[in-house]
């Protein structure tokens, strides 16, 4: 006998921010706790995972061996006869437009004709038990004719030689050939033989990054309920509920108002849930058998179904004058898009125009494509671009430094960027930029003392446990970094976001309710909500009602956008539930005092003081008002020149690594990792400090250990056994420091804070590798074998 | 088969259990405790630590059939009958160590587990008990001061009541 017995835990979804009337006085600065926080530690929280109905059925994928084939046939027929299955379906199935995408729709719900990536969906079933569906998967017949891979980038950039991902006459990117976009950017003079000859010192290098991998913990899942209308209801883990809806409803030929989301608990995201993975299968799979369909990837299939982090071959050259100022820097960027689009077009801008590092540099030539291939799709990851380039230029940094005989902090220090100065792509910075201090402070900050191998502790040097030193053959290093971030949805796209308060009375006090369309990833949004409609009217209660597609776009949770653009949707919602109140006691009790507002559930004027209390005022009426946020305007980037105000914000983050390497066995160990973040103001800041150090710890797995290894476009190691991502003895002490320099531009003066850490801190961990063995190493992650074959200064 | 096993304190019967589910699979989709999560069902991850007979497990390599007649105790019953939340779990809200929370269920068992076999540990001794829970999105700053606070908070109590 099973003792559950309802089908309630599906909306439970629906209740996991419902009845958290937090009693508390905390509005902006303060750190009240996470209103998730108590279901989270109780594991009464629903994720997507834990979504469950009567009577569902589980649905599952099958994906293809190879990186690059041609389709001949598929055969259902017996995968139909396993007992238990309900379902198989293949792109004939799919009622609608059979391909989507975020910025270019190339990508097939199911394979057609051909795949060309390992790991690409092909056909889909629907059973009474995941092991059912397994069975099934496995019974249906593929005949294949398979095809050499487009790998690398000698073959992505010969078509008509290696062969095309996407043939020209299916073509939809925004480039040409396998490229599948570009930019470039000129500034100042560019880079002439003129410009290169005004340099008295000139430092060049080849850098390489591999795939990362976002490795959110919550697998992709959600479960679809086919309605009575014809329509469907899923309850899912995304980042970015109206944009899957805007790339569903073509697919499963139904009106946007008939597939309605719910945001169901998120267990990370990290950009791994921008694009579409399970979504319009378990909707084609409900709505194709009547039943409730719920799909769970396993840790394999997450890693065949997410895009990931481009992996990039960088080349860069700066010039310098003998005295360390920057004369020019030529960059070219080549970042592996894999099989499909996804956010390829918007990585790219973003390396090309934030890939010359937060430094004021006169000349500049820039190029930055992505490429088709065979290999994994990638897309959107935390630092989006920004990261990639972020250890090309950095290592340049060094290498100058080194050439120059200088201060590698002091050399960045006098190119640093600063408020007034101009990016390359010609816009000017308009809010503080303090990148010089961040640096200075992270440097001051007090050094964590020697390794002590009088008394050591195994557990504190590299190989730890496994007992492989006792002190010997370690070497300390200490290195700097720096990086610069973009916040935002750049290039003239009107990145909105939608808000809707609702003030009233319930058992004698005033609440506020927070609808909006955001996605709790995780990151905290749904506390610092509730602590911006209290700041803004002065109530104690507040609820946050469930995300869903029943109020308007909230715009996705990444980009380091969320507390600035829902953040400032709500603050302008409440500001106008405040004047409607307000206006409500003036038309009822005549005042004319011009100094009125709410504070602690009164309404209240300064000169005049208490005027009434807010629940007399509001009666049983109330207000409800949605309203939506803009950020200013930006522009595209012009083509051939980079030129535009493209960006809304910038963000910076300066770090300080502290690492001990073991030479005999290549091992690290990173000892202390320093953050210094300017964060304009910290509207809850015990979350801003989880956020640095979480975005510092994943910059730490790029520099050290996190690869997905493809060969010949295989995935040699989807799971959590082969894919390495820090555990919490690979993490050191992470200090952090925090500045608040307000942007005049942004509600509240704050900026993101999300991305910067991990764009600035992984080339902190490599400078501290290279100050403690001398080698070069210019390719992430850093492997033991890089530690103990390269030769110093090679 | 039928699986009869106790979890949390109270007996459990589940009933067409396929021989090669997994006791987090039994716990999450026939019993009703979805608390214990499903990260990589490989023992690599940690999120579905639970306590089988008193000892920390990785749930997800424990095969179902292998609880007959024994005693599981899951994240949902480190609170006590009224819903009051263990020390280990307050201590982890008021640090700030709950992000997602998609890891934390696991991270719970296994500190409860660490400070009922050493009230008083250190970094180091943190650091070793929990490196079989990944989480992702910390950095396990928040999640070192949270254990730290539990164990303050253990020792104070214990001080209290000697």
């Amino acid at each position: 006998m099973s003792t559950r017995t309802t089908h309630t835990r599906t909306i439970q979804g629906q209740k996991n921010l419902q009845n958290i009337n937090q009693a508390s006085k905390d509005g902006i600065g303060g750190s009240p706790l996470r209103p998730d926080g108590n279901l989270k530690v109780k594991g009464e929280f629903a994720y997507s995972s834990d979504m469950w109905h009567e009577d569902m059925l589980w649905g599952m994928a099958l994906r293809s061996p190879h990186p690059r084939a041609n389709i001949l046939s598929v055969d259902i027929s017996e995968a139909l006869t396993v007992p238990g299955v309900y379902a198989v379906l293949t792109h004939k199935d799919i009622p609608g437009s059979k391909y989507y995408g975020l910025e270019i729709q190339d990508q097939p719900a199911l394979a057609i004709d051909k795949v060309r990536y390992h790991g690409e969906a092909i056909a889909l079933v629907a059973a009474d038990h995941p092991e059912t569906a397994r069975r099934a998967v496995k019974k249906i017949k593929v005949e294949y004719e398979v095809l050499t891979p487009i790998v690398t980038e000698e073959q992505c950039l010969h078509p008509e030689t290696y062969g095309y991902v996407h043939e020209p006459h299916e073509y939809k990117s925004h480039g040409h050939g396998n490229i599948c976009h570009e930019q470039k950017l000129v500034s100042g003079l560019g880079v002439t033989d003129e410009v290169r000859a005004t340099a008295d010192v000139v430092v060049s290098g080849d850098y390489e990054v591999g795939m990362q991998d976002q490795a959110f913990l919550g697998p992709e899942s959600g479960l679809a309920v086919p309605a009575e209308d014809g329509g469907v209801d899923l309850y899912i883990a995304t980042q970015w509920l109206h944009v899957d809806r805007q790339q569903m409803a073509p697919v499963l030929d139904l009106p946007e108002e008939k597939v309605r989301l719910t945001l169901a608990g998120v267990g990370g995201a990290f950009g791994g849930r921008e694009d579409l993975s399970m979504q319009i299968h378990a909707c084609l799979l409900a709505l194709h058998t009547g039943k409730p369909v719920k799909i769970v990837y396993s840790r394999d299939e997450s890693f065949f179904g997410h895009v990931h982090r481009h992996p990039a071959r960088m080349h860069y050259e700066h010039g310098a004058t003998r005295d360390g100022k920057l004369v020019y820097a030529d960059c070219r960027i080549v970042l592996d898009g894999g099989a499909y689009a996804s956010a390829s077009p918007a990585v790219v801008g973003n390396a090309a125009s934030l890939g010359h590092g937060p430094y004021v540099i006169p000349n500049v030539r820039m190029h930055a494509i992505a490429l088709y291939s065979n290999n994994p799709s990638c897309g959107a990851m935390r630092g989006f671009g920004a990261v990639q380039a972020a250890f090309g230029y950095e290592s340049q940094m060094d290498k100058l430094a080194a050439a120059l005989g200088m201060d590698p902090v002091e050399l960045r220090q006098l190119n640093a960027m600063s408020e007034g100065d101009f990016m390359p792509t010609g816009q000017q910075i308009d809010a503080p930029a303090p990148v010089a201090e961040l640096l200075q402070r992270a440097k001051d900050m007090p050094l964590p003392p020697p390794l002590d191998t009088e008394h050591l502790d195994v557990r504190q040097v590299p190989g730890a446990l496994s007992n492989t030193s006792h002190g010997e053959g370690i070497v300390r290093g200490v290195g700097y970094s720096v990086g610069i971030k973009n916040v935002g949805f750049s290039e003239g796209f009107d990145d909105y976001s939608t808000a809707r308060v609702r003030l009233e009375v319930i058992g004698g006090e005033p609440v506020a309710m927070v609808h909006t369309a955001m996605a709790e990833v995780g990151q905290g949004g749904v506390t610092v909500h509730a602590q911006i409609a209290r700041t803004e009217l002065g109530v104690e209660q507040v609820t946050i009602h469930p995300a869903n597609t029943e109020v308007g776009s909230a715009g996705s949770t990444s980009a380091s956008r969320q507390t600035y653009m829902t953040g400032g949707a709500v603050k302008l919602a409440a500001e106008a539930v405040r004047r409607a109140l307000i206006e409500k006691g003036r038309r009822r009790y005549g005042w004319t005092h011009d100094d009125i507002t709410l504070v602690g559930g009164k309404v209240v004027s300064e000169s005049a003081g208490t005027l009434v209390p807010m629940v007399d005022l509001l009666g049983d009426e109330a207000i409800d008002l949605t309203r939506e946020h803009h950020h200013r305007p930006t522009q595209p980037f012009d083509k051939e020149t980079g030129q535009g105000f493209g960006h809304v914000q910038y963000t910076f983050c300066a770090n300080r690594a502290v690492v001990d390497v073991d030479v005999e066995l290549g091992l690290v160990k990173v000892v202390e990792l320093t953050a210094v973040q300017d964060v304009g103001k910290a509207l809850n800041p015990l979350s801003v400090v989880g956020q640095i150090q979480g975005g510092c710890t994943q910059a730490l797995g790029l520099a050290v250990m996190e690869e997905i290894i493809i060969r010949d476009g295989k995935v040699r190691n989807a799971s959590f056994t082969d894919y390495l991502i820090p555990t919490i003895l690979d993490t050191p002490p992470i200090p952090v420091e925090i500045l608040e320099l307000p942007d005049p531009n942004a509600p509240y003066g704050l900026r993101g804070v999300g991305e910067a850490p991990t764009v600035s801190a992984t080339p902190s961990i490599v400078a501290a590798i290279r100050d403690a063995t001398g080698l070069a190493l210019t390719r992430i992650p850093v492997r033991p074998e890089h530690l103990t074959t390269e030769k110093p200064g090679a | 088969m039928r699986v009869t096993f106790t979890a949390n304190g109270k007996p459990v019967e589940a009933d067409d259990v396929w021989e090669g589910e997994s006791l987090l699979y039994m716990l999450r989709e026939r019993v009703g405790l979805p608390g214990s999560k499903n990260a990589c069902e490989q023992g690599e991850c940690g999120s579905c630590t639970v306590y089988l007979d008193g000892v920390p497990v990785c749930s997800c390599l424990v095969a179902a059939g292998q609880v007959q007649d024994r005693e599981v105790r899951t994240v949902e019953g480190l609170a006590d009958e009224n819903g009051e939340l263990g020390l280990v779990q307050q201590a982890f809200i008021d640090a700030g160590a709950v992000q997602c929370g998609f890891c934390t269920p696991g991270l719970l068992v296994q500190t409860d587990a660490l400070l009922e076999h050493d009230a008083q540990p250190g970094d180091d001794d943190i650091r070793e008990a929990l490196s079989g829970n990944l989480c992702r999105c910390t950095g396990y700053e928040k999640i070192m001061d949270a254990v730290r606070l539990a164990s303050a908070r253990k020792c104070a109590g214990k001080a209290a009541s000697a």
